[in-house]
């Protein structure tokens, strides 16, 4: 078992490389002279010519490439211009405010995506079959920057159900001690209902959103899945020896169903971080998205490139652990691995 | 259709010939009776099984056979009540052990299936959950079906693994389907039937998708267990040879009718329907060699159509006559031995072809 | 809807030109035929092209004109869609995007079709080098969540459109890819490419007269169900500030300035373009479903 979770992280390395590289031809395709660029708008030609060397972008290529992968692995990732701090700091502060919402966006989207698809797919042509055929193409159509903005309008401007939707707390609660980042998780840790009460507030129109978006690919395919199961051959045998219909819908049919949507997981994930970005920014969260937003906007590219950097080592990271999932589930994927 | 009961004989006079003796009377356990069922598909109604009656007496072993798609399967299906949703039955009755398998919604049926009637399929690599310790799959229909507490069930379904003779059960009881052979994967699918000692076993093609040496294995195996345990087989299967070797009556399908029923030998001696006439000559254990095999000419009738006539073989039939299209019935025509044809083989210097009008 | 497929499915050799139009007529035809939403989809997409046409003659305002009516003003008889806060009429803007919408999209998915297609032939057909270099390159950009891939592209390039058309072509690059590279790797061994190839064709030859036609059908389907995609994605970026610059009218960045109203009550500025938006992508969305049920049945979900 740990040797093929080794075996597995293993296999991430390809992405990793490539990550890394990608990344480091993006810090490289700058307009104009980085340099230039990095020593300011008011910079000489020697200090440009200082900021080259510092840079290391007077030596070839791959000496280049050797020092960036070495200040990445000593977290050197360069500083925030309008800031002035580390990236790498600043992206520690901001990184859980993004984690919370995208996973409970995405705990959200499973609670309602699985069990619609396994309805749908155990009653074709019913009412729930037609939901779920209608939820998936329209999901999928939600620009969720203005389902987002929809959202606010109806339930914080027309219901007032919703507080206001400006960042993660409202003005008058304080955040809680920082254990894990996540306010609903600190917030209980303090013993603190209200502001736990005030977080999930904040937290809900914002995950609703993402959950709507990512909603679409889980449900269309745990229905395709479970479709394609139930007519297995190995569920008519477990129909055959009598067993339980509950036993057949979820030990037998409903497990064999997850692997394929374990697979799209990874998809899902890509979605999601994407579009946390556009998220964040419509509600004001203050997560890595708005904060390289607003790097992009002030044209600030050490932050923009931190944030491409973290997005993609966390989609690594997850899709790592899809993999390990999957071999969990799948005894054929454990052993071949 | 008391013709298709056994050791019902219709002329009680005649001797009984061949190998399959009659055993002592036994109890009727399966009777499947004018049974029809129906699929609704968008492109029409199709008259899979019409006008079917087979039954099985406690320990006897009969073959089902035809070619695919004659609707072997769909009959097995309905008599364990795991048809296709789209499948209706529309007329007849299901019995077992005297019990109306239909009545209330096929309570009965669920409350048997699994535990008195048994069933293994073609293909066993497929037919196991591919994630599930085999081990752990009989367990499923142990816990399902007795008592039996965690441990008690652990030591019978080892036990199980150990009947269908699988070498080193403890071992094998983790091992998950890919891990075994396709034999191997069989015999668990066997261990599984049988793992509540059920009275009735149908087992359809079992041994398609299996190499040649491995059917032999598990057909021996199979006849093996039903004589252990005086349990009725139904045997399924597209394999002539297989049903003569194993089966003490056979009953054959054409196009969702069973167009004769009879003592294996009986049948094969003197096959009195032009199908199964057919059907002998083009399986390979009666001909000396390949160039006497003979492919039956003609497809199945598509069974949406509307106008399919009384005899669904009639358009491929060379004996084909007027009174072909007047409404069919099986009929006695020896011990056990019934067909459905108004101008059966072997009659013709008798005046039996007036006889079978209904 | 499966019963009859027509010939596409088993494909034949492409006869030339007019008869490929007229079979893409025909499939049209069909899919409208079949489903009122496919029929809806079918007539909403003739209605965009036609806006993305004829746009600007058919805005009545000009949609860079401010103080064409009372700024913030709500939909009326005059402003069907209402005004911005620079009194700028909502309607004509939301026309006039139509072009520069679609444009991005097209362009986006037309050059990830090209590029990422033969990418992939090359790669499916020859195997190689070439193979592992293209499928490498392929996972390289699939280990980036793609939105956030193109943010970075947009942000090292420059921020113009042309960066924002390149950095969707540059994520969409691996679905053509791989799709291109699987079919020409299960033709490759078909009868018919055998035969070519037995006539004395060279393998070019055989590549781009016989294989290539026959994996335009799903490739047809890659480029359907992405369309969508690549128009809210290229929203996206402008929704955050990135490629489209304003006073440019298009959706994402009408989105973004109607965002503060949202919160007031002026609902108008981000709801209509929104809404066009969404109507868009559902439109391309669902005509590529029903592509994708009228090539490939056995896909269907």
């Amino acid at each position: 078992m740990i040797q093929a979770i080794l075996k597995r992280l293993l296999g991430a390395v390809p992405a990793l490389i490539g990550v890394i590289i990608v990344t480091f031809i993006l810090t490289r395709a700058l307009p104009g002279d980085p340099a230039a660029y990095f020593a300011g708008a008011s910079g000489s030609q020697e200090a440009i010519e200082e900021v080259r060397v510092k840079l290391g972008l007077d030596r070839s290529l791959p000496e280049q490439f050797f020092f960036y992968v070495r200040d990445l692995a000593r977290g050197d990732w360069g500083s925030s211009l309008t800031t002035g701090q580390p990236v790498l700091t600043e992206i520690g502060e901001r990184l859980p405010a993004s984690l919370e919402l995208t996973l409970v966006g995405l705990i959200l989207a499973v609670v309602v995506a699985i069990p619609l698809g396994v309805l749908a797919a155990t009653r074709p042509g019913s009412w729930v079959d037609h939901l779920c055929r209608g939820i998936t193409t329209a999901g999928v159509s939600l620009p969720t920057f203005f389902t987002g903005l929809l959202l606010a309008y109806i339930f914080y401007f027309l219901l007032g159900w919703a507080p206001s939707p400006l960042g993660r707390l409202d003005p008058y609660t304080s955040a809680p001690d920082f254990v894990t980042g996540f306010y609903l998780i600190d917030s209980l840790i303090a013993r603190d209902l209200e502001t736990f009460r005030a977080a999930a507030a904040q937290l809900v129109l914002p995950a609703v959103t993402l959950a709507l978006f990512v909603l679409a690919p889980l449900a269309r395919m745990t229905r395709a899945s479970m479709l394609g199961v139930l007519s297995a051959d190995f569920v008519r045998t477990a129909r055959a020896s009598g067993l339980h219909p509950l036993t057949v819908l979820f030990t037998y049919a409903f497990r064999n169903a997850l692997l394929p949507v374990l697979t799209t997981l990874g998809m899902v994930f890509s979605f999601l971080l994407g579009s946390n970005v556009l998220v964040e920014k419509v509600f004001a969260w203050p997560g890595i998205g708005s904060f390289a937003i607003e790097a992009l906007v002030a044209s600030d590219y050490a932050p923009v490139q931190g944030f491409v950097l973290a997005m993609a080592l966390l989609y690594v990271l997850l899709n790592l652990m899809i993999d390990i999932a999957y071999g969990l589930v799948d005894p054929r994927a454990r052993l071949q691995a | 259709m008391s013709a298709l009961i056994p050791n019902a004989a219709a002329e009680g006079s005649i001797a009984i010939s061949g190998t399959a003796a009659p055993k002592a009377p036994a109890a009727l356990l399966l009777e499947v009776d004018q049974l029809a069922v129906e699929f609704r598909t968008r492109s029409g109604t199709v008259r899979a099984l019409e006008d079917v009656s087979l039954a099985l007496a406690e320990g006897e072993t009969v073959g089902l056979v035809g070619e695919s798609g004659s609707g072997k399967s769909v009959l097995s299906f309905a008599a364990m009540g795991i048809q296709d949703p789209a499948a209706r039955i529309t007329a007849g009755s299901l019995r077992f052990a005297g019990q109306d398998l239909l009545a209330h919604k096929g309570a009965a049926m669920k409350a048997l299936r699994g535990r008195e009637m048994a069933m293994i399929f073609q293909n066993p690599r497929v037919a196991l959950n591919p994630i599930r310790a085999v081990g752990r799959q009989i367990e499923d229909v142990l816990a399902r079906h007795t008592d039996l507490h965690a441990a008690a069930r652990r030591r019978r379904a080892i036990e199980c693994l150990a009947e269908v003779r699988i070498p080193d059960p403890e071992r094998r009881y983790a091992a998950y389907p890919f891990e075994l052979s396709g034999g191997m994967c069989q015999r668990v699918m066997i261990a599984i039937a049988l793992a509540c000692k059920p009275r009735l076993l149908i087992a359809d093609e079992p041994t398609t998708g299996l190499d040649v040496t491995t059917q032999a294995a598990i057909m021996r195996l199979i006849s093996e267990l039903s004589a252990e345990r005086r349990m009725a087989t139904l045997l399924i299967t597209h394999d002539l040879g297989l049903a003569r070797e194993y089966c003490d009556r056979i009953a054959v399908m054409h196009a969702g009718h069973i167009v004769e029923v009879g003592p294996t030998e009986t049948l094969f001696a003197a096959p009195r329907h032009p199908y199964t006439e057919r059907l002998i000559a083009a399986t390979p254990v009666g001909a000396a060699s390949l160039d006497d095999l003979a492919a039956i000419e003609g497809n199945l009738p598509d069974l949406r159509r509307t106008d399919l006539p009384s005899c669904r073989f009639a358009e491929r039939c060379a004996r084909r006559g007027r009174e072909c299209d007047a409404p069919l019935g099986l009929v006695a025509v020896g011990a056990q031995h019934s067909v459905a044809c108004h101008r059966p083989l072997g009659t013709e210097s008798a005046e039996a072809q007036h006889v079978a009008f209904a | 809807m499966a019963s009859s497929t027509p010939a596409l499915v088993s494909r034949p050799e492409p006869p030339p030109g007019p008869g490929l139009l007229l079979r893409q007529w025909r499939v049209l035809r069909y899919v409208v035929g079949e489903n009122p939403l496919s029929a809806m989809a079918a007539g909403l997409f003739v209605g965009f092209v036609l806006l993305a046409l004829f746009g600007p003659w058919l805005a009545p305002f000009d949609p860079l004109a401010s103080h064409v009516g009372e700024p913030l003003s709500p939909p009326s008889a005059a402003h069907w869609f209402g005004t911005d806060a620079l009194g700028r009429d909502i309607l004509s803007r939301v026309i006039v995007a139509t072009r520069l919408d679609l444009g991005i999209a097209v362009a986006a998915v037309a050059l990830s079709f090209v590029i990422g297609g033969l990418m992939g032939a090359f790669a499916g057909y020859f195997g190689g080098w070439f193979d592992r270099a293209s499928t490498r390159i392929s996972d390289t950009i699939m280990a980036f969540p793609l939105f956030v891939l193109a943010m970075g592209i947009v942000a090292a390039m420059g921020n113009t459109v042309a960066n924002i058309v390149l950095a969707t072509a540059i994520i969409n690059l691996p679905f053509y890819l791989r799709v291109a590279r699987a079919e020409v790797r299960v033709l490759r061994e078909a009868g018919f490419v055998e035969a070519a190839r037995l006539a004395g064709n060279g393998e070019m030859r055989v590549l781009f007269h016989h294989l290539i036609p026959n994996i335009m059908p799903p490739m047809m389907v890659q480029i359907s169900l992405n369309m969508g995609w690549a128009i809210l994605n290229a929203a996206g970026l402008s929704f955050i500030g990135l490629g489209v610059r304003p006073p440019e009218a298009e959706w994402g960045i009408m989105v973004a300035e109607g965002a503060q109203y949202i919160v007031s009550g002026e609902w108008w500025i981000a709801l209509f373009p929104g809404l066009v938006l969404m109507l868009a992508v559902f439109c391309f969305n669902l005509l590529g479903d029903s592509l994708r049920d009228l090539i490939d049945p056995r896909r269907r979900t």
